[in-house]
């Protein structure tokens, strides 16, 4: 393989193994917060226990995303220095405040949060805990700014004298209707992760209690968790939906060449059908695609809310960008970046199978809140087995979602880094291939060895992750967790032991 | 003043942040091998660890913050050194990642095993980046191969020269003798006892060859006067701490090695300017003007840095006072982590979670120091 091909599976393996993480932090630190908020204003013991055991799951998940993140700050540059070169004058800004402005934060309070337990006034520990969550979506916010500039880059000019892409104005980066929309998808998505871990692992445990004959703190303690789950599970996953559907007819205009390969549709139709399953060589191009099971209609309507609406397959597609980009450099005397081997629509079994796999996986926090809407009604508990293994079964699925969900946006965009977006919102001349923004310097060999090192490590990692997360999820909710803040305590204890330590 | 000068300064600031700050991090880290007795070595290894528990997390945002910032500001300059010295900077990556989950798993499990391997990670990532910081930065101010097109050429073993390799022993001792000295200030007991000794030996040997390679950076590559102020802050700076820390001052002490990583940086930084990053023909250097962003990026991110730094720097510095009192030895509650091996039979809830220290202190029989 060459330096492009490797840098791209190093990019993509670092990115998606990152993103295992990411979304239950986003969506847990939230929801830890909430059962602190519970405590701190009823006194009700049960939230204290809830937000402690959630606590150390979030914590366990928190360091390796930590550790996965500081890759990414520094891979743009030492892989994709010519990609930097071009984007760095926008790119870097939301980068930037990122770090400032949700980095630091998070960081910092989140060693508050576990260090101060007993050392900060209850209130203000718990704004501690806030602060970490509303940082990490922060986070999120910018993150997803710069990655929406790549999908449709807005606010930039392009400056033929440097070559380079340069920002005429952050408002319209920030505001960037791709993040509007990127952004509540993906947060939406976090917090289902969230919701369905939460009420995955709190459904077995009351399972588990009731079997134990310890129904008293089934109801107590875990039944409140699986309804703090499963509220959660349904304003996500209708957030998740509505976001989704905003995006997809976003897409459909500014990057329609994704959506054609992600319905196999490669001739443009009126009345484009949605493709349910399809079989045939999807790499190549579309001469083998057939397609097995279609709702007529469907695919025009997510594009255009029409069920007879105008959509462009792929052969159009390819010689509509063909053309534009060609012309566009003859126009002002820029070399020739392709030749007519270009291919300007990505991989179609990746984006096919992407896509519906992204949709496919929300139906296990689906099961989920419907089994725990009918068990649970009318405040009872279940012993039922089946419900405690579904719990477990199921907390994988929104992971693999949105696993999938990234792919098939990231994969979806090629075989360009920044994406042309076609008029009248696209910005002539700033748009770039991938393969021209592979590090000059950095040869195979280079690439091959941190690619081998992180897969490495992180592979290790992964292990030790799961390992520690269903320790302390088997471990379940500790009893006679007491009340460890300054307000309720007396006199001098500066000798007492720390309430926690490393 | 420009306002490339003055994202210049700030990269500057960010870096000083930085090292100042994982300075002692990684010093701690690296005297975690060295300092604790045998006989108590797992409750000193919590003391000092959890000396910087709080607040080593917010310490290392200082490098991802300096990194955007250098993106954001000078892409040119993050392309060419970040590409140029991927090998380098993919160990150092190797190095944080082990270090940051060492620090938050390795008490989780309660076994001699498990805190063996967290500990083995924590001391080999503090060692790495300690020794190739001062490497990178030797290179950087040295000046590297560059071509016309602002390429590094120069392959990883340029980067192996003596001026560089000395850089990388400079940032090593200063980071260890910072380190040291901040245990003494924010532990107390027999571990202070031996990090104060440990610092007032070391800070000999940082002043030599610290002050040596100051003399060498500005007599072989800075060309400017005035940067022998920063040679001159950071040699005073190095006398003191040898002072301080002989006389057990301890705050003091940490003051004068936070100075002298200052006037390194300013030197560092004094000594390359206008350039970047310095090639070795001037005609390829990366210099303030040709590595920047555009004025309208620079003045966004200016109003932004302008807005958020002070922000950061008040809530840092009140983590800072939330937990400055001394850790000893008799602070360190009993280990709460579990076993791999979950209880056999139904978890009867608070049963074998090994937490029972309610309040009578640790419980196990390794006798407590001092007493």
């Amino acid at each position: 393989m060459d330096a492009l091909a490797l840098a791209r599976w190093q990019f993509g393996i670092t990115t998606v193994y990152h993103f295992i993480f990411v979304p239950l932090t986003i969506g847990l630190a939230p929801l830890v917060a909430i059962m602190q908020t519970a405590w701190v204003r009823t006194g009700n013991e049960r939230w204290l226990r809830l937000t402690k055991f959630f606590g150390k799951l979030l914590l366990i998940n928190f360091a390796i995303g930590v550790a996965t993140g500081i890759v990414q700050e520094f891979q743009f540059g030492m892989a994709w220095s010519e990609y930097s070169r071009f984007v760095g004058d926008v790119f870097g800004a939301p980068l930037a405040m990122e770090a400032l402005a949700a980095f630091f934060v998070e960081s910092t309070f989140l060693g508050l949060w576990i260090f101060g337990w007993d050392k900060l006034p209850k209130k203000i520990h718990l704004a501690c805990i806030w602060a970490v969550a509303i940082a990490t979506n922060l986070s999120a916010f910018f993150i997803l700014a710069a990655n929406s500039w790549m999908q449709h880059p807005v606010g930039t000019t392009y400056n033929f004298e440097t070559g380079r892409a340069e920002m005429t104005d952050i408002g319209a980066v920030l505001t960037n209707p791709t993040v509007l929309a990127a952004f509540p998808h993906t947060i939406t998505a976090a917090f289902l992760t969230a919701g369905t871990f939460v009420a995955g692992i709190a459904a077995w445990w009351m399972v588990r209690k009731v079997r134990q004959g310890d129904e008293a703190t089934a109801r107590d303690v875990y039944r409140p968790a699986v309804v703090l789950g499963l509220i959660t599970m349904i304003v996500a996953g209708i957030g998740v939906a509505v976001s989704g559907d905003a995006q997809a007819k976003l897409m459909f205009e500014q990057q329609p060449a994704k959506m054609a390969a992600a319905e196999g549709l490669c001739e443009s139709t009126d009345g484009a059908s949605f493709s349910l399953l399809a079989i045939g060589d999807l790499t190549n191009d579309c001469a083998g695609v057939t397609h097995l099971i279609e709702i007529p209609g469907f695919t025009s309507f997510l594009a255009t809310g029409d069920w007879n609406g105008h959509v462009r397959g792929v052969d159009e597609l390819q010689d509509y960008y063909a053309q534009w980009i060609s012309d566009w450099e003859q126009e002002n005397g820029v070399a020739p970046t392709f030749d007519d081997d270009t291919r300007f629509y990505p991989n179609l079994a990746v984006t096919y199978w992407s896509f519906r796999l992204m949709i496919g996986f929300a139906i296990g926090s689906a099961a989920l809140a419907l089994a725990s809407l009918w068990l649970l009604r009318k405040g009872s508990v279940t012993g039922k087995v089946w419900f405690g293994r579904l719990g477990i079964a199921v907390i994988a699925t929104p992971f693999l979602a949105s696993s999938f969900g990234w792919i098939f946006t990231e994969m979806g965009r090629q075989p360009w880094s920044v994406a042309p977006n076609p008029n009248p919102s696209g910005i002539d001349g700033v748009w770039l291939m991938t393969r021209h923004g592979v590090s000059v310097v950095a040869g195979a060999g280079t690439i091959l060895t941190s690619l081998v090192g992180f897969t490495l490590l992180y592979g290790v990692l992964a292990v030790l992750w799961f390992k520690l997360m269903k320790r302390y999820a088997i471990e379940g909710v500790a009893a006679g967790e007491k009340d460890p803040s300054p307000d309720g305590r007396s006199g001098d204890d500066s000798d007492a032991p720390l309430s926690f330590a490393y | 003043m420009e306002l490339t000068d003055v994202w210049f300064v700030l990269i500057a600031v960010l870096w000083t942040g930085y090292l100042v700050l994982e300075g002692f991090d990684f010093g701690v880290g690296m005297l975690l091998g060295l300092l604790p007795r045998k006989e108590d070595r797992e409750r000193e290894r919590r003391v000092m660890i959890n000396s910087i528990g709080p607040v080593w997390d917010g310490n290392e945002v200082w490098l991802l913050t300096a990194g955007g910032a250098t993106f954001a500001a000078f892409p040119e300059w993050y392309a060419t050194l970040f590409s140029g010295f991927y090998l380098p900077l993919f160990l150092i990556l190797i190095a944080l990642i082990v270090r940051v989950v060492a620090f938050e798993w390795r008490g989780k499990i309660d076994s001699p095993q498990w805190r063996a391997w967290a500990d083995r990670a924590l001391i080999f990532g503090s060692w790495l980046p300690a020794v190739l910081w001062g490497v990178a930065f030797g290179n950087i101010v040295r000046g590297v191969e560059l071509d016309a097109d602002h390429q590094y050429v120069g392959g990883f073993f340029a980067l192996l020269n003596p001026f560089a390799l000395v850089a990388g022993a400079v940032t090593t001792l200063i980071f260890l003798t910072h380190g040291a000295v901040f245990l003494a200030l924010k532990t107390d007991g027999a571990i202070r006892e031996r990090a104060a000794a440990t610092a007032a030996r070391l800070s000999v040997v940082t002043l030599v060859v610290a002050g040596a390679w100051a003399i060498w950076l500005q007599l072989a590559y800075s060309g400017k006067g005035w940067t022998w102020v920063a040679v001159a802050v950071a040699a005073v700076a190095l006398v003191l701490l040898v002072l301080a820390t002989r006389a057990r001052r301890e705050g003091p002490a940490f003051v004068a090695s936070a100075v002298a990583i200052v006037g390194a940086v300013v030197l560092i930084f004094g000594s390359m300017y206008p350039d970047v990053m310095p090639a070795l023909d001037p005609a390829n250097s990366l210099t303030v003007d040709n590595a920047s962003s555009t004025d309208y990026t620079l003045t966004v991110m200016t109003w932004v840095a302008v807005v958020l730094t002070p922000l950061v720097l008040l809530y840092q510095g009140w983590t800072y006072w939330v937990f400055r009192k001394r850790l000893t030895a008799e602070h360190i509650p009993a280990s709460v982590g579990l076993t791999f091996d979950p209880p056999a039979e139904p978890v009867a809830v608070g049963s074998g979670s090994g937490s029972g220290s309610d309040g009578s202190g640790p419980d196990d029989s390794a006798g407590t120091p001092g007493a």
